[in-house]
Order: structure tokens, then C-alpha cells, then sequence
């Protein structure tokens, strides 16, 4: 039954194949089974079964929708009332958070189970996994190498059917990165389309979540959950949500596909080249065109990003700070200790490390030449996604240069671990929707295929993406000791 | 580029951020690091590019001025690490 | 001040602004709640909350960008100030600092009757901190949290004040305009009215300003010109024995009336200001403005000439009425009811009214003698029921009870006596007993005519005519 998409179990449960409290159990049992993994950080077993039974008398009554029944996680960085909510961090581990996020609110009042809460990396700062606090998260294809990050345990919980589905949140990548290293299929929306209220922020104006399925038809049933105005977020959109289910089957005779040359340069390993050529082709066997569209300033995305995050993130955690919530330290002697020791104490390396950038680079005399700077490269990388896709319907490339890494393979060099998300990190700077869509296996472990296109065309990148999972059956792939 | 030890101390204080005396000359070279890497950004002619704060070009949404929020402190200070007749206490204050 | 010193003062005034929720969030602003019951999720900054922004608060910091005909930006931004304070929730202030709602403006003020105009550079949004409670929790400082998040709104003068006596004028003109429209209640108890100053001396014909210090803390107008003389004294003197002011942070203790280096601000600040990503840009279009300007008051300035046109004023008059809304609305009631002369109404608002009311701590909207019944008691002055002397025993009466005037008059037989046989009467009864007055009057000394109306007055009972008495009392007494 965890094989299932959302759209058959919604069948299974209206023809009482079998009920919410019994898939719930299953997933519980599944969960716990594969615990090594490290997806979840929270099991929150009483609740979801509570949730599966409330699930079973909607669906009796027949007033139940689509979710509703279905056991999902969140992702950790989503704020959950009564319920442990810790970012992957030390400095939230005693976070019970007194507030749900919108897209909790949402994922609840659908009548979604939710069976736990997702390890990521601290803060969502990472593309590994491994700067959680809960430790690394395994990748199920080989659990020697890592999921991807932030949003790893996401990834790794839905490839490994440990959730049906699972949210995601992406900053730089942190949904369609770890979604094309575990083998499954991520969206990461418009900026501005799902609701930033209750997410923890890393940084706010690139932050955005959107659903990690297994199929994009899942993605479309989640994204149709989690998207819409809301009227505590400034930075949400008032654009009407479509139903992102409706043109899944529409043609894509005619589709004007373009390559960004500078996706396919020095750097992307061959491996995963000739993978996405060889989805590049099945797109052409659908119908589309293929061309090639340049953008040139997106090699200062990586420059750009290591700015703007930093700067933002660096206020955004300046609220954790031992005195209203979370971790504080013993006995501090005056205030400056009580500061300086549980923020010392409570986050790990790699957010420091993002702490102390972000507060030099917004620092007196240097304001202007790093944080205007990167903000005026910002621009024009936007300009450069505009232009092209003025000329096209949707671009395509890689998600990754190549294929997981080894867990510690890359951990101590943390410019390396920057420059992997050479791909990812520029859809953010322009608030653009994408999606990284399974398109087959380099040495045996995953490689996604990345769709981008225009501002709210997420139902067009679903539409694209299903037509593709009609034709290729990578996405159904289960990894070994996982059947 | 390089960042100095004493430029990370800087930083770490204004960020109230401790960092084992062990450890700056490691954050030292990381950030240093990533200054190269920003400095690839000077390559770029940028003048006359208006700085981008928000990927959506939007204006402020107002909220009409009415309460909406009922305070539950029992539920927001159940999480506090140290309160007392409703406030939330911190080592003295010296002005 | 020694002569051979020139001062220079500029303030920081900060004025909450009068909204009923708080500038981001939807949690209630009002004054003196239990500690922390008005601090939501959002003012307590907790993870994940987000702030939106209060349209009452934009509003009202147009209509003073108006009052004080000031530039109002099309797109103003708000940015983070990042400095750690337990009073501080987030790590940062949400402010405005390249872009401010409020651009150049300025207000004018008069000392010892010569008018001053001091420029505005700007007023900002921006949100209140909490307050840190030093009370003895065991060596432990307590925060309370329910003001964090009150709007605010920053007016920065120029540096254009050379006194502590302008400086203080400057600062109640302003506390008079932002009372005036409404957009704060200036209860500087309370702390709704705040202000930091800016001084600096320089010798008299030196051009480059002296290096400045900033007192904070000076929550009443007293303190302001004590606070201002204090460390003007205290720089001069610093600098006349060899020493250098330093650019700091000083704080007003008002106990012991001196100004004293904060220390936990001693440090280099560097707030690391950069746009709040969590908001947009503010937008204020014509449109806007031109909703604002429609339901905006006549500001004091217009009113002022106003009155002084067409109720023919004078200029003290004039300013007093048109202080506050509620006192110049009053007294155009209180002429249009009454029917009376304007002048004389003005003369009772700003003599007997004004005076009871300051006697008795009270506001005009709290004022016992409503509009009308004032109205009654001064057309029965000027229908010459009573004269203006009985007026004021009449006022008494009304201030004490809820009476009208002509029940108070009708009551009391306060009626003026207007009957010439009644009052020939009593004056022929007056230059019978008195005739060594009469002699006296007779060969030239005038000023015991005013012996005889007394008399008179004094018989009646202050009920008759004086024109009347005058009258007969000349023609008795040829």
C-alpha cells in the first residue's frame, strides 16, 4: 500500500480497501523499521493516528477531500503547535512550538496525517545533511552517501516510503537538489506562492516550500494544499491558484524547450550529461523543440547568494537568543554570556559560519561593495531568466553537477559544498518556479532532471513533468531493501 | 581576500556569536574563502542596475488597524527558559 | 550661557502613534496590561512569524508629513537594525532608514514673541521595544514585552534650536500639533511622548558644529531645558579646561539633574541596517494622500489666521484657541449658538473657562459647562439680562450644577434691574447721604464719580444697568 500515489489510496480509502488508521500504522511500522536512515527527527505516532481516526469518519461521511486519510511529515523547519520543532539545531531542540504554520494549518484542515517531523539541515544552511544537529540523514539509494540538503530528510523519507509524500522547503535548493539525489520529485514554487508563515526563516526572500512527492500528479495534489494568499505573510502573492491537476495531460506538442548553455559546461559530470540527454530526447519524442538559450550572468548566482542569504539569515537568527525560547546556557554570568554562550552553544558550524559572512558583509564600509553589490547582480540574473524565457516555454538542466556524494566526502570544505548548487541557487535569486523530475540512474544512483519556467507556471512545469512520468517509469523506481 | 582573526572576533561580537578561541583561525580561512568567491561578483559591470530586494515586484499590503490577537502568556512563556510574575528574566541589565 | 558659546540643539522626537493594534501585528496597544498578555507570537519574535504592516499607522504618519508640509515618499522601505537588547525580541529594530515615509519639512515656533522656523529632516515608522524592569528579581532584570511593537513615529529636527528654551518650545508645539491631529495621546507619563536631544557647543563665528552628544531619556518638558542647560554646561566647561567632548550616548537622571555616560552603549554601534525582506515597499500614491488631505483637520496654522480674519482675534487669543481641536471646535459652537460678539466669547474661553478647567486638572471635552449652556449664559450678557460681573456668579453656579443660566438667573434673581424709577430712586437716595462726595465731585474731582456707581451697585446688588446708573448718576450729579 506505500507503493500507492496519493490519488490511489484516496481510491482505496472511499472503497474501504482498507482505512487511514491502518495505512498510518504501516507507515508507522515502516518508519520505525528503517530508523537508521534518520529521516525523522519527531515521531509523532499518538497524533497521527488520532488524525487517521478523525481521517476514517470524514471519509464515512463523505465529506473528506483528496489528503484526507493520507499519511504525510513535515518537514522540521514548519512550525508545529504542541509539537517539537527544532530546524535540525541544538538551539531548538527544546522547541515546542506554540503556533502552526499556515501550511500546517492547511495540511490539517485538509485532513492530512501527519506522522512526524523531517531531520534537515541546521537551519536549512546545507546540502548534505550533515550540519543537523540530529545527524546526517542516509540516502536510501546507498546509505553511505547523503541525501542532499536541506530538505533531506524529506527526500530520504519519500523515496524510502516512509511518508507519502512530505513538504520541503528550498532557499537554494533545498527541495529539488535532494529530490534529484534521492530518486524523486520536488517543486519548488513561484516566490511568494506558499505561505512563509511558521517557517522557520533562513533566508526571507528567497525561502519558499513546496511538496516532495513521488509522482508529479502528487506534487500537484500537495501544491494544491499548501498554495495561496495569506494574509500574515507580506511576501505572499494574491494570485488565483489554479487546479494544477487539470492540464496534467495536456499535449506537449509544440513545447519550446530551452538548454541554458551555461548548464551544460565545465563542471557537469558526464555521467549525468548523458542522463539528461537522453530525457531531452523523450521530451522530443513528445513533441517539443530544443533549443539553446544563453544566460550570462548566472555564474555570479553562487557569488549573489553567498551574500544574501547570509545578510538575511544573519538578523533572521538574531531572535534565538536564550531569553523568550529555546536553548540557553547554564548559568550565564551577565548578559553578554548569556548571549554569546547560547548562541555559541546552540548552532552548529555551518550556520555560524553563514552568521559571521552575513554580519560582515552587512557591516559599516562594506554594505555597499558586497550587500548593494549582490543585490544589483541579483537584478540582472533575474533579467537574464526573463529574457529567456521570453524566448521559450521552459528551460532545462541539471539539478546537480553530478550524482550523492559521500557522507563526509565534502563536509569540511564547505566552498566545494557551495559550488554544487551551481544549478539551483539562481532559480531562487529570480523567484521562478522549478522542479527536479527523476530522469534516470548515473552508476547505480539518481539523477533529476530540472524544469524552470515562468512566474506561476507551476501548473505548466506539472503538466511537463507527467507527461515525461507517463513515458519513463524512473520515478517508480524503489530503492533496494526498500520493496 | 582574507579575513583576519581579530575581523571574525569583530563579527562574532556583534553577532553575539561565541566561537572557541581554537576555532576562529579555521572560520578565519573559510570565510576568507568565501570572499574570494564573492569578489567574482566585481567582474560584473553593475552601474546603473537598481539593487533587487524582493524577487516579486509587489508594493506593502496594509492591515486594517483592528486587534485580532488574544494573548495566551501562559502557552508562549510554558516555553521560556526562565520566567518569573510574568516576565521573562535575563542577567541585570547595566545602562 | 556665557556669550562667547553659540549651542546647538536638534531633536529626536518619538511619538507613539494613537492605532489601536500594534504596527505589525494584530495584538492590542493599550497602555497598563499585565506584563507580556499584549505580546503575541509576532511581537515576541517567535520562529517563523512575519510581520504586516498596520495601514492606520502609514496614515497617520502622512497626515503629520502634511501637518508639518513635509515631502511624503511615493515608496518609503523598512529596514532591520540589528543590535542585541533583551527589550528587543528579534535581535533587530524594524525601522526606516534610506527611505522614510516623511522627507524635509518644517515647524515654526515663537519664543518671547519672535517666530522661529526649525526644519524637519525627517519622520520615520518604526516599532517601540519592550521595557527592561530592574525591580529586584533576585540580582535579575525582568521584560515585559506588551510595548514591543507599538508604532512609532521618529521626527528628527534639524539642528536649528540655539536654547534649551527653544528647544522646549520646539518640543511642546510638537506635542500640541501630533495631540491636535489626533495621531497621538502625548501622555509623556506614559511615555507616548519622548524625546532625544542632540547637543553640541561651538565659539560664537565658528562655522563647523562641535562634536555633539545624545542625551536620551527626557520624558518631560521640565527636563528637557534642565537636561539641555545641564549638559551645555557641563561641554563648555569640558572644553574651557583643556578638555574634548566626545560623541556618546548620555543619559538624564532626573533625581540627581545631570547627564551621565551610558556605558552599555559605549561601544561602537554598527546596526547593520539593510531592507526588511519580510516587507515590501510602502507605497503612498496620489490617490492615497488625496483620501488623507480630504479627511484631514484645518491645521492650527490656517486655523490661527482664520480666526484671527473672521472673528477678528488677537494673536493671543487666537493661539490659545486654536491649540488643541476640541478647544477652537468649542468656541465656534459656543459663538454660533450664543449669537454674541466673538471677541467676547474668546475672552470668556480663554479667561474664566480655561482658568477653571487648568484649576480643576481638566480637559475641554471634559469640561462641566458644556458649549451650550456657555452659549446661554453669554447671550444673556450680551441681551443685557446680567452684566458680566453677575456672568461670572452665574458661571460658578453652572460649573457647580447642571443648571442653565436663566434657571440659575430666575432662581436667584440675578435679573438686571433696568427700571429707571427704581434705580432714580436709589441714587437720589445715595447723593442725599453722601453729600460731602457730592461737594467733592462738584468742584472738579472726578474720580469720586466711581464712589457713587459703587454705592449704587452695592444697594442693588450688582442687578442694575451700569450704563443706566452712569447715565442718571451724570445727570443727578451736574
Amino acid at each position: 500500500m506505500y507503493n500507492k500515489t496519493i490519488a490511489e489510496l484516496a481510491k482505496s480509502l472511499r472503497s474501504g480497501e482498507f482505512s487511514s488508521v491502518e495505512l498510518t500504522l504501516a507507515f508507522l511500522d515502516r518508519i520505525k523499521q528503517h530508523g537508521s536512515l534518520n529521516a525523522y527527527v519527531t515521531i509523532t505516532e499518538d497524533l497521527a493516528l488520532q488524525a487517521a481516526k478523525t481521517a476514517d469518519i470524514r471519509l464515512a461521511a463523505g465529506n473528506a477531500e483528496l489528503l484526507t486519510g493520507i499519511p504525510i511529515a513535515q518537514k522540521d523547519i514548519f512550525c508545529t503547535e504542541g509539537i517539537k520543532t527544532s530546524c535540525g539545531s541544538r538551539m531548538l531542540d527544546n522547541f515546542i512550538a506554540p503556533y502552526n504554520a499556515t501550511v500546517v494549518d492547511k495540511f490539517n484542515s485538509a485532513g492530512a496525517v501527519m506522522l512526524g517531523k523531517l531531520n534537515m539541515d541546521e537551519f536549512a544552511m546545507g546540502s548534505s545533511n550533515e550540519t543537523s544537529y540530529y545527524g546526517a540523514v542516509k540516502n536510501p539509494w546507498n546509505i553511505n552517501a547523503v541525501p542532499g540538503g536541506s530538505s533531506g530528510g524529506s527526500a530520504a523519507a519519500v523515496a524510502a516510503r516512509l511518508a507519502v509524500c512530505a513538504t520541503g522547503t528550498d532557499t537554494g535548493g533545498s527541495i529539488r537538489q535532494p529530490a534529484a539525489l534521492c530518486g524523486i520529485t520536488g517543486l519548488k514554487p513561484t516566490y511568494g506562492r506558499v505561505s512563509r508563515y511558521g517557517m522557520i526563516a533562513y533566508a526571507s526572500s528567497l525561502d519558499q516550500g513546496g511538496p516532495m512527492t513521488r509522482s508529479a500528479e502528487d506534487a500537484a495534489l500537495m501544491l494544491q494544499t499548501m498554495a495561496g494568499f495569506d494574509d500574515k505573510d507580506s511576501t505572499s502573492v494574491d494570485v488565483s491558484v489554479p487546479d494544477y491537476r487539470a492540464g496534467l495531460n495536456n499535449s506537449l506538442e509544440g513545447l519550446k524547450i530551452g538548454l541554458p548553455k551555461e548548464f551544460f559546461g565545465e563542471g557537469l559530470s558526464s555521467d549525468v550529461a548523458a542522463t539528461l540527454e537522453a530525457a531531452i530526447n523523450e521530451y522530443r519524442k513528445l513533441g517539443a523543440t530544443v533549443t539553446e538559450v544563453s544566460m550570462p550572468s548566472l555564474k555570479l548566482a553562487i557569488p549573489a547568494y553567498y551574500v544574501i542569504a547570509p545578510a538575511e539569515c544573519s538578523a533572521n537568527l538574531s531572535r534565538f537568543d536564550g531569553v523568550r525560547f529555546g536553548y540557553r546556557c547554564e548559568n550565564p554570568v551577565d548578559l553578554t554570556d548569556l548571549y554569546t554562550r547560547s548562541r555559541g552553544e546552540g548552532f552548529g558550524k555551518e550556520v555560524k559560519r553563514r552568521i559571521l559572512m552575513g554580519t560582515y558583509a552587512l557591516s559599516a564600509g562594506y554594505y555597499d561593495a558586497y550587500y548593494i553589490k549582490a543585490q544589483k547582480v541579483r537584478r540582472l540574473i533575474s533579467e537574464d531568466f526573463k529574457r529567456a524565457l521570453a524566448e521559450v516555454d521552459v528551460m532545462m538542466g541539471p539539478v546537480t553537477p553530478s550524482t550523492a556524494f559521500g557522507i563526509g566526502e565534502k563536509i569540511d570544505n564547505p566552498i566545494e559544498m557551495y559550488l554544487s548548487d551551481i544549478y539551483t541557487i539562481a532559480i531562487n535569486l529570480a523567484g521562478v518556479p522549478a522542479m527536479s523530475v527523476p530522469a534516470g540512474f548515473a552508476k547505480g544512483l539518481p539523477v533529476g532532471l530540472q524544469i524552470i519556467g515562468h512566474y506561476f507556471a507551476e501548473d505548466k512545469l506539472l503538466n511537463i513533468a507527467h507527461q515525461y512520468q507517463q513515458v519513463t517509469d524512473w520515478h517508480t523506481q524503489i530503492p533496494k531493501g526498500f520493496e | 581576500m582574507s579575513l583576519t582573526v581579530s575581523e571574525v572576533k569583530d563579527c562574532a561580537h556583534l553577532a553575539r556569536l561565541g566561537i572557541e578561541e581554537q576555532d576562529i583561525s579555521s572560520y578565519a580561512k573559510d570565510l576568507s574563502g568565501m570572499l574570494d568567491l564573492l569578489t567574482q561578483m566585481n567582474d560584473l559591470d553593475t552601474d546603473g542596475v537598481e539593487p533587487m530586494a524582493h524577487p516579486m515586484d509587489q508594493v506593502q499590503r496594509l492591515r486594517v488597524d483592528v486587534v485580532t490577537e488574544q494573548v495566551d502568556r501562559e502557552k508562549f512563556q510554558a516555553i521560556a527558559p526562565q520566567v518569573e510574575a510574568g516576565l521573562y528574566l535575563v542577567p541585570k541589565v547595566i545602562e | 550661557m556665557r556669550s562667547q558659546w553659540e549651542t546647538i540643539i536638534g531633536l529626536e522626537i518619538h511619538a507613539q502613534l494613537a492605532t489601536k493594534s500594534k504596527i505589525f501585528s494584530g495584538a492590542s496597544t493599550a497602555y497598563g496590561a499585565e506584563p507580556n498578555t499584549q505580546a503575541c507570537a509576532v511581537d515576541l519574535g517567535l520562529p517563523g512569524v512575519l510581520p504586516v504592516l498596520n495601514e492606520q499607522a502609514v496614515r497617520m504618519a502622512v497626515i503629520f508629513g502634511m501637518a508639518v508640509d513635509a515631502y511624503i515618499a511615493p515608496f518609503s522601505v523598512f529596514a532591520r537594525k540589528n543590535y542585541f537588547y533583551p527589550d528587543l525580541p528579534k535581535g533587530y529594530q524594524i525601522s526606516q532608514m534610506e527611505l522614510p515615509i516623511v522627507g524635509i519639512g518644517h515647524l515654526d515656533i515663537d519664543v518671547d514673541g519672535v517666530s522661529k522656523r526649525i526644519g524637519i529632516t525627517r519622520a520615520h515608522l518604526e516599532e517601540d521595544a519592550g521595557k527592561s524592569l530592574h525591580e529586584n528579581f533576585h540580582g535579575l532584570t525582568g521584560i515585559d514585552l506588551n510595548r514591543a511593537g507599538t508604532p512609532l513615529l521618529e521626527i528628527v529636527s534639524e539642528p536649528d534650536m540655539n536654547s534649551a528654551k527653544e528647544a522646549v518650545a520646539y518640543m511642546r508645539k510638537m506635542h500640541e500639533l501630533v495631540r491636535y491631529l489626533g495621531i497621538c495621546d502625548g501622555n509623556m507619563q506614559e511615555g507616548s511622548f519622548r524625546c532625544d536631544a542632540n547637543v553640541s557647543v561651538r565659539p560664537k563665528g565658528q562655522k563647523a558644529f562641535g562634536t555633539r552628544a545624545e542625551i536620551k531619556n527626557i520624558n518631560s518638558f521640565r527636563f528637557v531645558e534642565k537636561a539641555i542647560n545641564h549638559e551645555v554646561e557641563r561641554q563648555i566647561e569640558l572644553i574651557e579646561s583643556g578638555g574634548k567632548v566626545v560623541q556618546e550616548t548620555r543619559l538624564y537622571d532626573s533625581d540627581k539633574d545631570e547627564t551621565r555616560s551610558m556605558r552599555s552603549k559605549e561601544e561602537a554601534n554598527d546596526y547593520r541596517y539593510f531592507p526588511d525582506p519580510d516587507l515590501l515597499p510602502v507605497l503612498v500614491d496620489e490617490d492615497f494622500k488625496a483620501q488623507i488631505k480630504a479627511q484631514l483637520p484645518e491645521l492650527p496654522q490656517a486655523k490661527k489666521q482664520r480666526f484671527k480674519d473672521s472673528y477678528a482675534l488677537d494673536e493671543e487669543n487666537a493661539t490659545i484657541l486654536t491649540a488643541s481641536r476640541q478647544l477652537g471646535d468649542y468656541f465656534e459652537t459656543v459663538v454660533k449658538e450664543s449669537g454674541c460678539e466673538a471677541k467676547m466669547c474668546a475672552n470668556w474661553l480663554t479667561g474664566d473657562l480655561l482658568a477653571a478647567l487648568n484649576k480643576a486638572g481638566l480637559e475641554i471635552i471634559d469640561s462641566p459647562v458644556g458649549h451650550e449652556r456657555l452659549a446661554g449664559l453669554l447671550t444673556r450678557i450680551s441681551d443685557g439680562t446680567i452684566s458680566g460681573k453677575i456672568a461670572k456668579q452665574v458661571f460658578e453656579e453652572m460649573w457647580q450644577s447642571a443648571a442653565t443660566a436663566d434657571q440659575i438667573i430666575e432662581a436667584k434673581g440675578l435679573k438686571q434691574i433696568t427700571d429707571v424709577g427704581a434705580i432714580e430712586a436709589i441714587i437720589d437716595k445715595i447723593i442725599a447721604d453722601n453729600q460731602d462726595q457730592v461737594e467733592q465731585y462738584r468742584s472738579g474731582k472726578d474720580k469720586v464719580f466711581g464712589f457713587f456707581v459703587g454705592q449704587v451697585m452695592k444697594e442693588m446688588q450688582g442687578k442694575a444697568n451700569p450704563g443706566e446708573v452712569n447715565k442718571m448718576l451724570k445727570e443727578k450729579l451736574k
